[in-house]
């Protein structure tokens, strides 16, 4: 069964664009890349998703339920992480975690600690003291602590320091295991491309592309910097090589295929430097809009 | 309903409501205080009240009350003790879901498995009993200064019931038209502005009305609807007003929920 079901989804804020005809659905277990530009509309589907704004047309389901009609029965089994977190500044961490936790019907007080010992989150201070990635950890911590089903996480990384964006990771990856539905947004593909078995890529409101992140990585452009003596630039002539371009005795390009061909082409050279990148995913973009 | 939010909504305004009610309470008590000096040179009162305009009289309703009798003077310190719960009221309807939206906590409480009929119920109820203890603070603090400074003077408690009855009217009104205008407009940046604005503006509206005499502002203003001055005098409520005042509150609530029901919940940036 599909966990999620977006069904030609529109949303207009006014004239503005949100999202126009977004179609995609989410299986039961599976860790959905959502990735995209700042505007591109990755906030507005979930904000969809979670009946907090509705659509201009189009339907979605969770869990097989629409979600207009059966929101707050839908709730109760969804984690939301907002890209940005802000809590009642009076509360202290403790307190509101606990008026979190009050509105489902489940003790959730061991998970409280244990999650909060894992993000190492201090629980009597106020909020209002808190900075913005200690924030963050009160929104993982609230948003995970009734075992849901089905996790949203809005560019959840902003703000955690790398330690703590690994630990984060491990937590998403031990509740995936345990059967937890997630879908992610980001705009940084690093981090999709470690956790996800599918992304999705919107841009403009619509969606470009949906795929198996190795579907994607296969077919994916690798940027390469060729620096040696004598240079020629027909040698990179290769099939699959694009935007070839020479700047001060350096070679770059893009290229697309089996890397071997451009590896066998580099070991025949007496090279300087070589690099080898993922593109950035501006540069995956550019490769949709073309 | 749900009790989780209602409770959290009553502690977030609990400091509020007891200032707000202290404030009320101390209102009463002191301006009462000062009665048994009116009563006692109630002639020189009146020779003086005399020497000032009409229209200024008007104003304060002192062209029908006479400052000299318990209920007289009670009524005019009544209306700023309506001023002050007008205020109250109107800040707490304002903020009621704006709070949640300018303060960004909107996102974390809507997706709660709550709906938002049971988020708007619940939060007007948590206001709703915040004002009833402001509003029997209004209550024994009123008794409590009518039995110490009247001084053996007489008076009709029934009518100083209905008086004190009008309050839980004035303040719905008051509570049911704040939150309609904040769901109205697009983003409430602050609310004591729009607090101050609808509680002085219809308190302004109602002095006008009275002294411009025939014009008929006092439909629009809960201040004309349930004027202390009126009732003291009639010893009754102005009916067709006051069912036009709760005409209004009515309507309010009614289309606040629609308009909640149907709310797309700004997002942060």
């Amino acid at each position: 069964m599909s966990i999620i079901e977006v069904n030609h989804l529109t949303k207009y804020y006014g004239k503005a664009r949100g999202i126009v005809d977004v179609s995609f659905s989410e299986e039961e277990g599976e860790i959905f890349g959502f990735i995209g530009p700042n505007g591109a509309g990755k906030s507005t589907t979930i904000r969809l998703l979670l009946s907090l704004i509705h659509p201009t047309s189009g339907s979605a389901t969770v869990f097989g339920k629409d979600v207009v009609a059966h929101g707050p029965e839908i709730r109760r089994d969804i984690g939301y992480l907002p890209s940005e977190v802000f809590y009642y500044e009076g509360m202290k961490v403790i307190d509101l975690l606990k008026y979190s936790a009050s509105f489902y019907d489940r003790d959730c007080t061991q998970r409280l600690h244990e999650l909060s010992e894992t993000m190492e989150l201090e629980l009597h201070r106020r909020i209002s003291d808190l900075s913005y990635g200690n924030k963050k950890k009160v929104g993982i911590v609230q948003g995970l602590l009734h075992s849901p089903k089905l996790l949203f996480l809005d560019e959840p990384t902003a703000g955690l320091d790398p330690l703590m964006q690994r630990k984060f990771f491990n937590l998403i990856r031990a509740e995936n295991a345990r059967g937890v539905t997630v879908f992610f947004s980001s705009h940084i593909l690093g981090e999709v491309q470690r956790l996800c078995t599918r992304v999705g890529i919107i841009r403009e409101g619509r969606i470009v592309e949906i795929s198996n992140i190795r579907t994607l990585q296969q077919n994916n452009y690798k940027k390469v910097s060729v620096t040696a003596e004598g240079l020629n630039q027909a040698a990179f002539d290769l099939p699959g090589v694009t935007k070839l371009q020479a700047e001060n005795g350096t070679l770059h390009f893009f290229f697309k295929g089996d890397i071997n061909a451009v590896l066998q082409k580099i070991s025949g050279m007496r090279v300087t430097d070589v690099s080898i990148e993922e593109p950035t995913l501006e540069e995956i973009f550019m490769h949709y809009y073309e | 309903m749900s009790a989780t939010i209602y409770r959290h909504e009553f502690q977030a305004r609990l400091r509020s409501m007891l200032i707000w009610s202290l404030s009320a309470a101390a209102l009463v008590l002191f301006f009462f205080s000062i009665f048994p000096a009116f009563a006692d040179q109630a002639a020189l009162m009146n020779q003086m009240l005399a020497r000032f305009p009409q229209e200024l009289r008007a104003a304060f309703s002192l062209d029908t009350v006479d400052l000299a009798s318990v209920l007289g003077y009670y009524s005019f310190l009544f209306l700023f003790v309506q001023l002050c719960l007008a205020i109250q009221a109107g800040n707490y309807g304002f903020g009621l879901v704006s709070v949640e939206e300018s303060e960004l906590t909107a996102d974390f409480l809507l997706s709660k498995p709550v709906s938002r009929t049971q988020i708007l119920t619940s939060k007007l109820l948590a206001a709703l009993t915040s004002l009833t203890i402001t509003n029997l603070v209004v209550w024994v603090s009123s008794f409590a200064a009518i039995s110490l400074f009247r001084g053996g003077r007489k008076y009709e408690a029934r009518t100083l019931l209905l008086l004190l009855l009008s309050i839980a009217i004035f303040q719905l009104f008051f509570l049911s038209v704040g939150l309609v205008i904040s769901l109205l407009v697009k983003r409430v940046r602050s609310v004591t502005p729009y607090g101050l604005g609808l509680g002085f503006g219809a308190y302004v509206l109602s002095a006008f009305s009275g002294v411009l005499g025939e014009v008929k502002l006092e439909l629009l203003t809960p201040f004309k609807h349930l004027d202390a001055a009126y009732i003291v005098q009639h010893g009754r409520y102005d009916t067709p007003l006051v069912l036009l005042n709760v005409a209004v509150t009515l309507v309010s609530l009614a289309v606040s929920y629609w308009l909640y029901l149907r709310r797309d919940i700004p997002a942060v940036s």
